[in-house]
């Protein structure tokens, strides 16, 4: 990174290079890149500094410093549970963007959901990759447990992780099926009746359990609330507890599992 | 420290209790002795003239003074001396020595070397270089499919106009097709109910070690079963189905499908 930009005559190059030396041994430039980031003056490869990068990040210290050989192997993990992840940050902020623009009301739903496909910046496209997205998670988080199944990673330790890991999909699930009421056009209101329709058999308390997940006795503009605030508040909230002590548990598991 | 494995401690317990019932209150003389906690199997272990060295000792820093006193079990592991009633004194041998041995131990009977190396390589780059690509490649996609593809906007939700067929999400429609089977019940509350039970169960029902594709052949072979039947019922839901929910061909009547 520091390295001066090497050009006939000098000049500019030679100036900006200056530069950037300057301000990378500033106090402010240090303060901010601790030991280990490649963008702090003089950083080589060296073992130490490998460390020190995944140590010194708050993002990377999830990993350990040192991973198993096998696991860094693509054949092995096809990163489904990395993607699974990467996925929910893209919902995540895709789906921020879509609130700015949405009012849960059986009113302006669907209103808002039209006017943010003509005549708001990349609404339609930010729209499209969050449901596209969606369902590449649900797929890529199934496929990941099978993953996990066929190299009986669930076996001891990692048996409650793949307890956790159930939850987390049934999350995965839920999370699906609320955002789908949100566009309120017939496809959402069918879909939800029918889905609510077959959960309203649970025994017992079947009546009770519908009536919850409607707000009423039949879908509105209550239901269309309460699935919204279930979609961008409640779920994700519950699902990145799960999904912390699933990451955890990896790491105090031994990592993950090891070659057959 | 190394810990002490645990039937190393009780075969020293048994081979004490068993020196302290030889001995009763008799003088103590060391070949009987010896010979006695020979017969625990760890005694054994330990040369004759060690053992008969160390009974000398010990009768000689307790001297007469203690005719009949209780004394602590010498056997096969030596313990530090002072059960008696005085404050005890720093024992020492026959010529003066202040050292005792307490145990000998083979080399290798107690060692244990548990960590085995592990062939590990820094996550820096070799794991993040890895994902970093794989999220590259899957923004990419999603970007480009995004920017191809529409997501689905239907008309207005309208309570008076069902829609011929009415489908659940493409998860939910292998529960649909099962609707058509079974009693609501079972179909939409008994069944995914048990299979979510049985999946979260799978690592306490299946008591094979081994992760050997090889050696559990059952469990993959009910897996792959409960995966099949899963994706043939979505596929039938989604594609095979058509108004009043009936079975129809997709390249006859075209496919009753969103997403």
């Amino acid at each position: 990174m520091a390295r001066t930009v090497q050009g006939h005559g000098g000049g500019l190059a030679e100036k900006v290079g200056k530069r950037l030396e300057t301000m990378q041994s500033s106090q402010a430039w240090n303060s901010i890149f601790r030991p280990g980031s490649i963008f702090r003056k003089g950083y080589t490869d060296s073992p130490r500094n490998r460390s020190y990068v995944i140590m010194n990040s708050v993002l990377y210290h999830l990993h350990p410093v040192k991973v198993k050989r096998h696991a860094v192997k693509v054949s092995y993990t096809l990163c489904l549970g990395g993607l699974s992840f990467f996925l929910f940050i893209v919902l995540t902020v895709t789906g921020i963007f879509l609130m700015f623009f949405y009012r849960p009301t059986a009113a302006q739903a669907w209103d808002d959901i039209q006017s943010l496909h003509t005549s708001v910046t990349f609404g339609l496209l930010v729209r499209n990759m969050h449901r596209w997205g969606a369902h590449l998670m649900v797929l890529s988080v199934f496929l990941h447990m099978a993953r996990v199944f066929y190299h009986g990673a669930y076996k001891p330790p990692r048996e409650f992780n793949w307890v956790i890991g159930v939850i987390l999909l049934t999350l995965t699930l839920l999370l699906s099926f609320t955002g789908y009421l949100l566009p309120w056009d017939q496809l959402a209101l069918w879909a939800v009746t029918v889905g609510t329709n077959m959960m309203g058999y649970t025994p017992v308390f079947g009546d009770q359990v519908r009536f919850v997940l409607l707000g009423g006795v039949e879908i509105g503009t209550d239901t269309l609330l309460r699935w919204y605030v279930l979609h961008v508040l409640m779920l994700p909230f519950v699902l990145v507890i799960f999904l912390a002590v699933h990451f955890w548990r990896v790491r105090k598991d031994g990592g993950i599992s090891g070659p057959l | 420290m190394t810990e002490i494995p645990e039937h190393l401690l009780k075969r020293a317990q048994e081979a004490k209790a068993k020196a302290a019932a030889k001995k009763g209150g008799g003088p103590p003389s060391g070949g009987a002795d010896g010979g006695g906690a020979a017969g625990g199997d760890d005694a054994g272990k330990i040369p004759a003239h060690l053992l008969a060295r160390s009974e000398a000792a010990r009768g000689a820093s307790e001297g007469g003074g203690v005719a009949t006193a209780e004394r602590p079990a010498g056997g096969a592991v030596a313990t530090m001396p002072g059960a008696g009633a005085q404050a005890p004194p720093l024992a020492t041998g026959p010529e003066g020595h202040t050292q005792r041995l307490l145990t000998v131990v083979k080399a290798g009977s107690i060692q244990d070397v548990k960590a085995k190396p592990v062939d590990k390589v820094h996550t820096w780059p070799h794991l993040l270089v890895g994902e970093f690509v794989a999220c590259l490649a899957m923004t990419a996609f999603l970007l480009v499919f995004s920017a191809v593809v529409n997501a689905p906007l239907l008309s207005l939700a309208n309570f008076n106009l069902t829609p011929n067929p009415s489908k659940a999400p493409w998860y939910f429609l292998g529960l649909q097709e099962l609707l058509t089977m079974f009693h609501p019940m079972v179909a939409g509350v008994t069944i995914p109910g048990m299979g979510i039970f049985g999946l979260m169960l799978a690592p306490y029902t299946d008591r094979n070690p081994s992760a050997r594709p090889e050696d559990r052949k059952f469990a993959i072979a009910l897996f792959t079963l409960f995966v099949m039947f899963w994706a043939v019922l979505v596929i039938i839901g989604s594609f095979f189905r058509g108004p009043g929910f009936n079975f129809t061909f997709p390249w006859n009547d075209g496919v009753f499908f969103d997403l």
